[in-house]
């Protein structure tokens, strides 16, 4: 015989957290505050999301923003997987609080600096920017963060900083896809030092109103949107400014591939496949590629750090 | 094996519709909207795998046939031998259609600057005589010829191999599996032959 019992209490008789967690707001309120400050009060509580309210910068785009659904299942995190739906659940065991940077090279401040520090001195806003994967696919995303050379300036680099090279976590023991040798690890990446500065360059610490996914890279990444997905480099451990041009990860791994610059190029092919079109995430199966623009769409902003190259030399 | 011819009939249907499910799944996911960030690329991806695995099966019958010294696998060889064609097609018709969005201008754009779509689209252009020619009735009339034109299948199972390899960025174990797979089967044939010569010379 089957006996069923009755859950002595029904879920719906729960208090919600985020009103439970409100209370205290509540009983103010009802104790001496009028009604109507209450009411927007317990509508927020509903889905207050953490960065909500943090202004939109000034280099924010006015683009249609990819689902977050797409843009946190879908991750080139080698670290973890070579696919891009398994990182999302294979980068969740990674620790990502306290997490401390370190500073090394051609600068006046350098050491070990925690996290919480740093965004104490850089105030957050919002960047829409799109991003361009090498393998021609590109979402949009409403990253939160703040400028890269904002924060690169409190480190103070002296003249003899040409370069900035960035080093992801090492850490084999979670991040199981470094056991393997898809790539020379740790992962490396770098920008020269007025692309560094260039306000376009970003430091994201969220996406989507919230802190960023551990597969997205958190808890701070890079996002050159001009530039190649690959530079955009996942969970900061280390920065280094230095004289001479730094070895990238991929650059490593394939130099003829993937070249210091990685400059969003549709006229410059993959040696292996064609740049010049691009499949827009989360579109559905019959919405054409999209043409790639020069610069990722960014050329009137950053096409003067370029002047009198070949970018089909320096690609 | 003995099986009556009805119980043979029976157990071809049932491959076949076994065969045939990841078909009616990959459209259920496409109209479901199951296939992720980028559909494409998820529906072309796995039409590409089973086309892959159809041609290993099939080219793993003969073997089979050799090791077991029965007959039987090869009555299931054309079966196999077409559904590594079906899902060619299927995996050929949605980069044209989906992709290039049949467009002639992205064909000439973009093929030749991917060397791996050129071997990809030579794989498929290999295959379609074999298809075309795999009826009863063109067996007997290609008589001997027709087992020679068969043999391209070997090339087609070396050009797809390469198809995949060339495409991936840096974690080639997959297209290394199907590599192993495919030398184990091709290997199996060469051995053959040269012992075959070697009798032939004693």
């Amino acid at each position: 015989m089957l006996i069923k019992e009755k859950p002595s209490i029904l879920s719906s008789e729960i208090t919600d957290k985020a009103i439970f967690q409100n209370r205290r707001k509540i009983i103010k309120a009802a104790a001496g505050l009028s009604i109507a400050s209450l009411l927007p009060s317990i509508a927020s509580a509903e889905q207050a999301k953490k960065y909500a309210a943090v202004p939109s910068g000034p280099y924010s785009a006015n683009l249609q923003v990819t689902s977050i659904e797409d843009a946190a299942n879908y991750t080139n995190y080698y670290e973890f997987s070579t696919n891009k739906k398994d990182s999302t659940v294979l980068a969740q065991p990674l620790k990502t609080n306290p997490w401390t940077i370190t500073v090394e090279g051609e600068a006046e401040k350098t050491g070990e600096f925690n996290l919480e520090d740093i965004l104490k001195n850089n105030p957050l806003e919002e960047r829409i920017s799109r991003f361009r994967c090498v393998e021609a696919w590109s979402m949009v995303v409403p990253w939160i963060g703040f400028p890269l050379g904002a924060m690169l300036q409190q480190f103070k680099p002296t003249a003899k900083a040409k370069f900035v090279e960035f080093t992801t976590m090492y850490n084999p023991e979670v991040m199981i896809g470094q056991r393997g040798k898809s790539l020379d690890w740790p992962y490396v990446e770098a920008l020269r030092i007025d692309e560094a500065m260039h306000p376009l360059a970003f430091m994201a610490t969220g996406m989507y109103d919230e802190d960023l996914p551990k597969q997205n890279g958190a808890p701070l990444r890079l996002v050159v949107p001009w530039k190649y997905g690959f530079k955009s480099i996942k969970a900061i451990v280390k920065i280094r400014f230095s004289e001479t041009m730094p070895a990238t990860a991929w650059n490593k791994m394939a130099a003829g591939e993937y070249g210091f610059y990685a400059n969003v190029n549709p006229d410059v092919p993959h040696p292996r496949w064609s740049q010049s079109r691009e499949r827009i995430l989360g579109a559905s199966i019959f919405t054409p590629k999209r043409k790639t623009e020069l610069f990722n769409g960014y050329g009137e902003q950053v096409a003067s750090l370029y002047t009198g190259m070949d970018l089909k030399k320096y690609f | 094996m003995r099986f009556s011819k009805k119980s043979w009939a029976c157990i071809k249907i049932s491959i076949f519709l076994l065969s045939l499910t990841p078909f009616p799944l990959l459209v259920n996911d496409t109209l479901q909207d199951q296939l992720g960030a980028n559909p494409i690329e998820t529906l072309h991806f796995s039409l590409g795998d089973w086309a892959l695995r159809f041609l290993c099966i099939s080219l793993a019958l003969t073997p089979l046939k050799k090791l077991l010294q029965q007959s039987w696998p090869i009555r299931f060889r054309r079966m196999m031998g077409l559904f590594a064609y079906f899902y060619a097609s299927l995996h050929f018709l949605v980069y044209i259609v989906l992709d290039l969005s049949l467009s002639w201008e992205n064909f000439i754009d973009e093929v030749p600057q991917s060397p791996y779509i050129l071997v990809g689209l030579l794989t498929f252009l290999l295959l379609t005589p074999l298809a075309l020619t795999s009826t009863k009735a063109m067996q007997k009339r290609l008589g001997k010829r027709w087992g020679q034109l068969h043999r391209l299948v070997y090339i087609v199972g070396i050009s797809a191999i390469i198809h995949y390899l060339w495409l991936v960025k840096s974690d080639i174990s997959e297209p290394l599996f199907y590599a192993a797979v495919m030398s184990t089967l091709l290997g199996f044939r060469l051995i053959l032959y040269f012992k075959k010569q070697r009798t032939r010379v004693e």
